[in-house]
């Protein structure tokens, strides 16, 4: 689950984190009204999209309340690629935030590492601006942070230095690393991004932008988190369907059962010429009722023009359910597509059957590629 | 020979009493697999599919000298049975559980360090060496005992890939599904190196995804052995949508080394044979095979 930065913000002040002081506003006076009430010279104004990530071109760096105005009346109007650059989201809030003159910047980062199976910091030298930046040893510092207990102030001091981290700043570092590490894990965070975070003369260190994004295994655990989801409904609706879904921009539907099997199936859509709408793989936990959701969401959507079902059925999810479920959702939403199926495995022989009685086109093929080809054909027609 | 698992594996199944526990348990016994205890805490001294239920997973072992465990525990549970598993000193621990949160696997890996256990998974789909046993939910209706080897971060191209290589004619040694979690136990080079090991696994199959750096460990191992059996990768993802999460393939693009692209690069350069599509990984295990043959036989000629 991926938070707003000024979601963001709130929860991590939580754990010691610092920045600007800031407000969100849903129109234009508002974020002029803002501006009036925070006692500074510049001001950054944010438009606020989930995953967003902080791109010159979003955001405006702006000297009085009336141009704070004029750049949240700007950024209300857009709409914002989320860090993917999959689709792009309306801005419904901007975030106005005082300007500060920081000593220097460094870039933050907490995530889990396969490979050493714990908590990574990883921190680089950078300006203002988020570029990459000397100040003594350049590039990439990790520190490995292991399992959530503990981890050597030593080592945390040692990692400062290689940053050239500045005498002064150096104990609000060391707290701020202990801060994230205990809110990356009393989170259940994926990843936490601090990036830029200001070096103030003073010492002290401010956090110019945020990232946190939760883990959707672990959401069980924060019910209070719930409430500040607010991603595309579709998806947030698929996941409550024990359905993984996700939005593309193509025109053809995509369902299969099993993560590999969808990235499977969209790698040969794309390699016959062709363009998903989605990604979905239905989970083997899901009833028909639910698939039905799935295949109603994508028949929803206006620009599909043809669906590819791409099942190997296993001992937990046959066939004939998944077929069940597409027949559910075609009687509900009253939109039938022209369908190519590829079907395989347990109860592949009466899911075909089923299929007989949808009275829509179906295109039953023998192997995935040829399905996808069909698939290509038929939503180009 | 089959790795991981034979004919003396004795299974316990950590939340047997469970409706999917219930179902795939009996689908097991139906098939072979010699299960011989469930555990189900509060449930000690009951029966359930004619089998004892132990409260705990040391008891049941004590009970039954069983040597594996397989977990069907809901997500939120599904850690603490990991860790009571490695704490009986189960070798073999198959979890079958998805969206275990990503930090108790990092909870779990710590408990696993230095301990007798052999973890795989979360979010298999099991172990299957084709007429010997099966562990976990992996279909079997196209599976017959053969060669080939098959490791696997994804169940559902697992069962394509199994009908594939019988298709062309291949049986299966054993069949590992490592799970396609960020943080899991026993990994592909793991896997790879057990097969290497088998004087009878004719050639390995490697199912790959986007996501994680898993795969490179793998080609990094190949170029060092520079093993002589034909090793075949088909790797998926190649179009995913990047920095998004897609199912379960934890796909969190972190440096580049992680893309479908680079992993198929990197397998590439070690000498493995790239799978051109996904449909097309048994025919191209099949040639190989063949292409071997074809060049083994002079060399036997002039021997």
């Amino acid at each position: 689950m991926k938070l707003h930065e000024f979601q963001t913000k709130q929860l991590l002040s939580d754990f010691g984190l610092k920045s600007p002081e800031w407000g969100v506003a849903i129109t234009p006076e508002q974020a002029e009204e803002i501006a009036v009430g925070l006692d500074a010279k510049s001001f950054v104004v944010k438009g606020q999209v989930h995953g967003f990530r902080r791109k010159l071109s979003d955001a405006y760096l702006v000297y009085s309340p009336t141009e704070v105005k004029k750049a949240a009346g700007d950024l209300l109007q857009r709409k914002i690629a989320d860090d993917g650059g999959v689709k792009a989201n309306s801005v419904r809030r901007v975030m106005v935030e005082a300007g500060v003159i920081a000593e220097r910047a460094i870039s933050l980062s907490l995530f889990i590492d396969p490979a050493v199976r714990g908590i990574v910091l990883s921190a680089q030298n950078c300006d203002a601006a988020g570029n990459v930046a000397a100040f003594g040893q350049a590039g990439v510092q990790q520190l490995t942070l292991g399992t959530g207990h503990t981890f050597p102030e030593y080592d945390v001091m040692l990692f400062a230095a290689r940053l050239a981290i500045p005498d002064n700043a150096r104990n609000a570092f060391s707290t701020l690393t202990h801060g994230l590490m205990r809110a990356f894990v009393e989170l259940d965070a994926s990843r936490i991004e601090i990036d830029p975070l200001a070096i103030m003369p003073d010492g002290e260190l401010l956090a110019l932008s945020a990232v946190l994004t939760i883990d959707d295994n672990a959401m069980f655990r924060h019910p209070s988190l719930f409430a500040l989801r607010a991603d595309d409904e579709r998806e947030i609706n698929a996941q409550s369907y024990r359905l993984n879904y996700v939005s593309l921009d193509g025109d053809i539907g995509v369902a299969a059962n099993g993560a590999g099997l969808g990235l499977a199936t969209i790698d040969m859509v794309r390699a016959a010429k062709g363009r998903p709408a989605n990604f979905m793989d239905i989970r083997t936990s899901a009833s028909s009722v639910e698939i039905a959701r799935g295949f109603a969401m994508i028949l929803d959507n206006p620009k599909v023009r043809s669906l590819l079902i791409n099942i190997h059925g296993g001992g937990m999810q046959p066939c004939d359910k998944v077929v069940e479920g597409l027949g559910i959702a075609m009687r509900r939403t009253g939109r039938s597509l022209p369908t190519v199926v590829r079907l395989a495995g347990n109860n592949a022989h009466a899911a075909r059957a089923r299929l007989e009685d949808f009275g829509c086109r179906i295109v039953d093929c023998a192997d995935m590629w040829s399905a996808a080809e069909h698939a290509v054909a038929e939503a180009r027609q | 020979m089959s790795i991981l698992v034979n004919r003396q594996t004795r299974v316990i199944c950590q939340g047997m009493t469970g409706r999917a526990g219930t179902q795939q348990t009996a689908t097991m016994m139906k098939y072979g697999t010699n299960v011989v205890a469930g555990v189900t805490p509060g449930k000690g001294g009951q029966r359930h599919l004619d089998l004892p239920i132990f409260d705990t997973v040391a008891e049941a072992v004590q009970q039954t000298r069983a040597n594996a465990s397989m977990i069907f525990a809901p997500p939120m549970q599904a850690a603490a049975a990991m860790i009571e598993a490695i704490e009986a000193e189960v070798p073999l621990v198959v979890t079958l559980t998805e969206h275990v949160p990503v930090l108790d696997m990092v909870r779990v890996c710590h408990a696993l360090k230095g301990s007798q256990t052999r973890l795989v998974g979360p979010n298999s789909e099991g172990i299957l060496a084709p007429g010997i046993c099966k562990l976990g939910v992996i279909a079997t209706g196209n599976a017959r005992p053969g060669g080939i080897g098959v490791v696997s971060r994804s169940a559902s191209l697992t069962s394509e890939v199994i009908a594939q290589l019988s298709a062309a004619g291949l049986g299966i040694s054993t069949s590992v599904g490592v799970g396609g979690d960020l943080v899991h136990g026993l990994s592909m080079k793991d896997c790879v190196e057990l097969f290497l090991a088998d004087p009878e696994t004719e050639g390995i199959v490697l199912i790959g995804e986007v996501g994680g750096t898993e795969e490179q460990y793998v080609a990094d191992l190949i170029r060092q052995k520079k093993p002589r059996i034909p090793i075949v990768a088909l790797v998926v993802g190649c179009h995913a949508p990047s920095e998004r999460r897609a199912g379960n393939t934890g796909a969190l693009l972190v440096h580049g080394r992680d893309t479908a692209a680079a992993k198929i690069a990197a397998l590439g350069r070690a000498g493995v044979i790239i799978a051109e599509s996904p449909h097309l990984v048994g025919a191209t295990m099949s040639a190989a095979l063949r292409g071997q043959k074809d060049q083994k036989q002079p060399r036997a000629a002039l021997g």
